[in-house]
C-alpha cells in the first residue's frame, strides 16, 4: 500500500466495523454545529441527503447546483430501481447476501469494508424514504413491492413505476428544501463551482460562478463535500443527462485529491442507437426488457433486409449460441461486448450498421398461446394468438414501448427494436477513505462523485442505493471525526488571500477562453474526443489503441487551447463559457483514463482488455498483480503518478465470474 | 426508418439578453433537417451555425434530455411543449413538422417566472412553494421498518400519479392567468393521499398556498388548459383535492 493512502477501515470482524466504529467516533456537541459551515456541491441523491440530514444535526450548510433547481439533478433520470437488504420477499436475502453479491458484481475490485456498510445501511434507506412519502410501488395487501435485477437471485429491488430516481430525489429534494424554510440551508442553484480553496493544507471552501450573472464568488466553509455525480460525458455520448461533468473533482484533483479507478466504466448494453452526427444523447432502455426480447443479428454479413422479413433459419442469436446457460440475460459488460463484436464483423443491422435487433416476436406469441388458453380459445389464428400476446406484453413494458416509438419513429410491436450499448455509468472517482474524505482533508466525496463501492462494475439498482447511504447514513457520522477537532477553528473571511488566489485562478481560465478567439466550437472538441474514447478506450480496449488516443488526445488538448471559440462574454448567462470549462477537464481526464486502462493488464468487469481474455473471448483478470485501487496523483498536465491500495478479502473468496 | 433529404424551416425565436431588457423575436432560417432529430438537437443545429459565424447561440434549458428532468421549458407555436400532448419539449422530434414550416419559440410567460435570457425562465418561485410545507418532517433517522406503514395499492398508485409532476411550469405558461394550482396541488394531493402526510396536512396547505400567492402566481378560473398541456398529464382531480384541503383548512384556522 503506498504510504500516501490510509483507507482507514475500523479493525474488527466485518459485521461489527460500522457498529464499533458508530459507538466510539468522535461527536460534535450541539452548540459548537452551530458555529460549523459545511459546503455541499450538488443536489443528486447523495448531496440532497447529505445537506438535508447535516443541516436537521444543526450544523450550518450551503448547498450549490448547476441547474435551476436542485430537484433536476442527474439522479431524477434512474429508472429502475433500488436495493435493500429488507428480505421482505422471505428469499434468503441478507446483508452477508447483498455485501457478497456486490462484491462478486464487482469482480473483486471493491473494498470489504465499505460495501459490508452499505449492505447494512441499505434497510434503512427504505424506512427514510417510506417516511418522507416516497410512492414505492406496493401489493394488494399495502405492503412494498419489490423486482429481481440482474447479478443476483432474490428480489431487493424497490421501484416506483420506472421513476424510481426520480420519486427518491423528490423525497431528498423536500427534506432539503424544508432545511431551506427553516434557514439551516442556503440554496445556491444556477452556480458551478470552480475551484477549490485551500488553506494550510486543508480544504477550506470554494469558487463558484453565479451562472446568471456571471459573478464569481467566494465559499468559506469548514468542510466541502462534493457530490457532483459521473464522469461518462467525457464520451460525448452517453445515457448521463447533457449537464453532467466532471469539473468539481477535477478541480480537486488538480489540488491533490487522488482519482482512482478512471478507467472503470460501465457500458449499458439495452440503449436506443445512434440515429446521424446530430445525436446529442442516449436514451436508456431498461434492463428488464432482456427478460423477454431475444437478441439478434442476420446470419448474412451486411443484410438490408427489414428485420421482420428475416426468415427464423437466417438469424443468429448470437447470446444463446455463446452463453447457453445464461442466453439473453448475461451481465451487461457481457452482453454489451457481444453486440460490439458482432457488429465490428459487419452483422450489425439498421441504417448506421452499429445496432442489434431485440425482438419480441417469441414472446407476442408464447404469452399469446397462454391467454388463449385461459380464454379457452380452441383453435386460435396465429393473428389471435399474436394480437393476444401483444396486450400483454404492453402491460409489462408499455411505457418503454412508447419511448422507443417516440425516439425512432418505429413501431416496435411491428418490427424489431434496435438497440445498441452506450456509456453509461463510472465506477471509477475520486479516492475516499472509510470516512468517504479524499486525499485532502475536509475535502469528501459521495455518490457516483467517489470510486468507494463498486470495484470494476456496478449492478443495477445499487448506484441509488449508494448515494443515499452516504449521504443520510454514512457522512452525518464520519464527518464528526473530522469536525470534532475544528470547533476552535473560526470561519476564515473570504478576504484570506487563498481565496483571492483561487479566485484569480479561475477568472483567468475564463479569460483565457475568450482570447483564444479560434474557430471551432466546444461541441467540436467535445465530439472529437468523444470519438477517441469511444473507439480507443470503451468497451473493449487494447495496448496500441490506449497509445495511440493518449497522443491524439494530447494533440486535442493543444487545438483546444488554441483554436475554439466561445461566444458572448464572462459577466452573463452564457452556456457556451460553461461547456468549454467542462470539456477543458474532460480533455484532461480522458488521457488519464486511457492511462490507467493502459497500465491495468488485465479485464475486469468495465474494463476489457483486448489481450487478456480466455480462449472463448471471456475477461481474464489478474488477481497476482492487480488486485488493487489505483489512485493517480496530479502531478502536471500530462503528469501522474500511480499510487496503489492493496485491496484484502478476508471474508469473500475470490473466484472467476463465468456465465456459460 | 431512414429519412432522405432534410428539411428546410423557418425559426422565429424570442431573443432578450436578460430580465432588465426587452425581447424581440428573431427570424433564422434552418435547412437540412432530419425528421429523426430531436427538437432540442435543431437548436444544437442552429447554434453550431451560429457559433461557427460568430455569432451568439440561443440560450435554452434543458438537461436529461429524455422528459423527466423538467429543465426543457419551450413555448412553440403557441403551446407548452409544443404541438403533441403528454411530452415535454425535449422529447418531441422533428417528424411531428414538415418541410416550409414556420415555428415561433418563446419562454414561458408569467410574471413569477422572469426571463433570465432567451429562452431561459426563472422558476425558483416553484422551490420557494415547495420551501413552504411541500414536505413530511422527519429527520433522517427517525423512520420505522418501511412495512409497518401500510397502504392501499390505490392511494400509493394515486399518490405516485401526483408525485410524477416534474416541476417544469407548463401549467402556468398555459393558464391564461398564470396560476401554478395544478403544480402545488398535485404536491399536496400526493402528500395528503398518505398516512405519512396526515400530521402535517393543514399548515401544509395554507402555508404552500400563502407562498404562491406571495410569488405572483394568478388565480385558478378553471380553464383547464394547465391540464391539457402538462406533459405528465397531471389530473385536474389534484385541484379540486386541494381545494377541499385548503377549504378545511381555513375553516380549522377559523376555529382556533
Ligand atoms: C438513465 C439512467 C438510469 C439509471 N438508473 C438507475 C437505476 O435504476 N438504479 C440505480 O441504482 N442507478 C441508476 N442509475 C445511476 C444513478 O442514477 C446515478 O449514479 C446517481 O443518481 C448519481 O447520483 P449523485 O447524487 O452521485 O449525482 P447526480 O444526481 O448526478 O448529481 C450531481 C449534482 O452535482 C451538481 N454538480 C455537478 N458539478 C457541479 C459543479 N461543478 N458545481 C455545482 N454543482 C455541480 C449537479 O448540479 C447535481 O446537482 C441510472 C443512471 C442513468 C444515467
Ligand atoms: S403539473 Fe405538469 S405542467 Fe405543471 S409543473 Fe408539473 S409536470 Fe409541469
Ligand atoms: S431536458 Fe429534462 S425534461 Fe426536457
Amino acid at each position: 500500500m503506498s504510504s500516501k493512502l490510509n483507507s482507514k477501515i475500523p479493525a474488527g470482524p466485518i459485521e461489527q466495523k460500522w457498529s464499533e466504529y458508530k459507538g466510539h467516533c468522535k461527536l460534535v456537541n450541539p452548540a459548537n454545529k452551530r458555529s460549523l459551515e459545511i459546503i455541499v456541491v450538488g443536489s443528486g441523491l447523495a448531496g440532497a441527503s447529505a445537506a438535508s440530514s447535516l443541516a436537521e444535526m444543526g450544523y450550518k450548510v450551503k448547498v450549490f447546483c448547476f441547474q435551476d433547481s436542485p430537484r433536476r439533478a442527474h439522479s431524477i433520470a434512474a429508472q429502475g430501481g433500488i436495493n435493500a437488504a429488507k428480505n421482505y420477499q422471505n428469499d434468503g436475502d441478507s446483508v452477508y447476501r447483498l455485501f457478497y453479491d456486490t462484491i462478486k458484481g464487482g469482480d473483486y475490485r471493491a473494498r470489504e469494508g465499505n460495501v459490508h456498510r452499505l449492505a447494512e445501511v441499505s434497510g434503512n434507506i427504505i424506512d427514510q424514504c417510506v417516511a418522507q412519502g416516497v410512492p414505492f410501488a406496493r401489493e394488494y395487501g399495502g405492503t412494498l413491492s419489490n423486482r429481481s435485477f440482474g447479478g443476483t437471485q432474490v428480489q431487493r429491488t424497490f421501484y416506483a413505476a420506472g421513476q424510481t430516481g426520480q420519486q427518491l430525489l423528490l423525497g431528498a429534494y423536500s427534506a432539503l428544501q424544508r432545511q431551506v424554510g427553516m434557514g439551516a440551508v442556503t440554496l445556491c442553484a444556477r452556480h458551478e463551482m470552480l475551484d477549490v480553496v485551500m488553506i494550510d493544507g486543508k480544504a477550506r471552501g470554494i469558487i463558484a460562478r453565479d451562472l446568471i450573472s456571471g459573478k464569481l464568488e467566494s465559499h468559506f466553509g469548514h468542510a466541502v463535500l462534493l457530490c457532483t455525480g459521473g464522469y461518462g460525458n467525457v464520451f460525448y455520448l452517453s445515457t448521463n443527462a447533457m449537464g453532467s461533468n466532471v469539473t468539481a473533482a477535477w478541480k480537486a484533483h488538480r489540488r491533490g485529491a487522488f482519482m482512482a479507478n478512471p478507467c472503470y466504466t460501465q457500458i449499458h448494453p439495452t440503449c436506443i442507437p445512434v440515429s446521424g452526427d446530430h445525436q446529442s444523447k442516449l436514451t436508456l432502455m431498461s434492463e428488464s426488457l432482456r427478460n423477454d426480447g431475444r437478441i439478434w443479428v442476420p446470419k448474412k454479413e451486411g443484410d438490408t433486409r427489414a428485420g421482420n422479413t428475416i426468415p427464423e433459419d437466417e438469424r443468429d442469436y448470437y447470446l444463446e449460441r455463446r452463453y447457453p446457460a445464461f442466453g439473453n440475460l448475461v451481465p451487461r459488460d457481457v452482453a454489451s461486448r457481444a453486440a460490439k463484436e458482432r457488429c465490428d464483423a459487419g452483422f450489425g443491422v439498421g441504417k448506421s450498421k452499429l445496432a442489434v435487433f431485440l425482438d419480441f416476436a417469441a414472446a407476442f406469441e408464447r404469452y399469446g398461446k397462454v391467454e388463449a388458453n385461459k380464454k379457452g380459445m380452441h383453435s386460435p389464428s396465429k393473428e389471435e394468438i399474436i394480437a393476444l400476446g401483444k396486450d400483454v406484453v404492453k402491460e409489462k413494458y408499455g411505457n418503454l414501448f412508447d419511448m422507443y416509438k417516440q425516439i425512432t419513429g418505429e413501431n416496435p410491436y411491428e418490427v424489431p427494436m434496435r438497440i445498441y450499448p452506450a456509456v453509461h455509468y463510472t465506477m471509477g472517482g475520486l479516492w475516499v477513505d472509510y470516512n468517504l474524505m479524499t486525499t485532502i482533508p475536509g475535502l469528501y466525496a459521495l455518490g457516483e462523485a467517489n470510486f468507494s463501492d463498486h470495484g470494476a462494475n456496478r449492478l443495477g439498482a445499487s448506484a441509488l442505493m449508494q448515494g443515499l447511504a452516504d449521504g443520510y447514513f454514512v457522512i452525518p457520522y464520519t464527518i464528526g471525526e473530522y469536525l470534532a477537532d475544528e470547533i476552535r477553528t473560526k470561519a476564515i473571511p473570504t478576504d484570506h488571500p487563498a481565496f483571492a488566489e483561487a479566485e484569480k485562478n479561475v477568472q483567468d481560465t475564463i479569460d483565457k477562453f475568450f482570447s483564444i478567439k479560434g474557430t471551432k466550437s466546444v461541441d467540436h472538441f467535445h465530439k472529437r474526443l468523444g470519438k477517441i474514447m469511444w473507439d480507443k478506450c470503451g468497451m473493449a480496449r487494447n495496448a496500441k489503441g490506449l497509445t495511440e488516443a493518449i497522443g491524439e488526445i494530447q494533440q486535442l488538448r493543444k487545438e483546444f487551447w488554441s483554436d475554439l471559440r466561445v461566444t458572448g462574454d464572462a459577466n452573463e448567462f452564457n452556456p457556451e463559457l460553461e461547456k468549454a470549462g467542462r470539456v477543458a477537464d474532460f480533455i484532461e481526464l480522458g488521457e488519464l483514463m486511457c492511462k490507467d486502462a493502459l497500465h491495468r493488464n488485465e479485464s475486469c468487469g468495465g474494463h476489457f482488455r483486448e489481450e487478456y481474455q480466455e480462449d472463448g473471448g471471456e475477461a481474464k483478470r489478474n488477481d497476482e498483480e492487480f488486485k488493487y485501487v489505483a489512485a493517480w496523483e496530479f502531478k502536471g498536465v500530462s503528469d501522474w503518478e500511480l499510487n496503489k491500495e492493496e485491496l484484502n478479502y478476508e471474508n469473500i473468496k475470490i473466484a472467476a465470474r463465468n456465465y456459460k | 426508418m431512414s429519412h432522405e433529404g432534410g428539411m428546410n424551416l423557418t425559426l422565429k425565436v424570442w431573443k432578450q439578453k436578460n430580465s432588465k431588457t426587452e425581447g424581440h423575436l428573431e427570424t433564422y432560417p434552418v435547412s437540412d433537417i432530419s425528421p429523426d432529430m430531436s427538437f432540442l438537437e435543431m437548436f444544437d443545429v442552429l447554434n453550431e451555425k451560429l457559433i461557427s459565424t460568430g455569432k451568439e447561440p440561443i440560450a435554452f434549458d434543458h438537461d436529461c434530455r429524455e422528459g423527466i428532468c423538467g429543465m426543457c421549458s419551450m413555448h412553440i407555436n403557441g403551446r407548452p411543449h409544443g404541438p403533441k400532448g403528454g411530452i415535454t419539449t425535449c422529447q418531441l422530434h422533428m417528424r411531428s413538422f414538415k418541410d416550409g414550416d414556420t415555428i415561433v419559440v418563446e419562454p414561458w410567460r408569467a410574471a413569477a417566472f422572469p426571463v433570465v435570457k432567451d429562452l431561459v425562465v426563472d422558476r425558483s418561485s416553484f422551490d420557494r412553494i415547495i420551501a413552504a410545507g411541500g414536505y413530511v418532517s422527519v429527520n433522517t433517522g427517525n423512520a420505522k421498518d418501511a412495512n409497518n406503514i401500510l397502504i392501499p395499492k390505490t392511494d400509493a398508485d394515486d399518490a405516485f400519479n401526483a408525485a410524477a409532476c416534474i416541476g417544469c411550469g407548463a401549467c402556468v405558461a398555459a393558464c391564461k392567468n398564470a396560476s401554478a394550482m395544478l403544480f402545488v396541488s398535485a404536491k399536496i394531493s400526493q402528500l395528503s393521499l398518505l398516512p405519512q402526510g396526515q400530521i402535517e396536512r393543514t399548515s401544509r396547505a395554507e402555508n404552500m398556498i400563502a407562498v404562491m400567492d406571495e410569488e405572483g402566481f394568478g388565480n385558478c378560473t378553471n380553464t383547464g388548459a394547465c391540464e391539457a398541456e402538462c406533459p405528465k398529464e397531471i389530473s385536474l382531480e389534484n385541484i379540486a383535492r386541494m381545494n377541499r384541503e385548503f377549504f378545511s383548512a381555513k375553516v380549522l384556522a377559523n376555529k382556533k
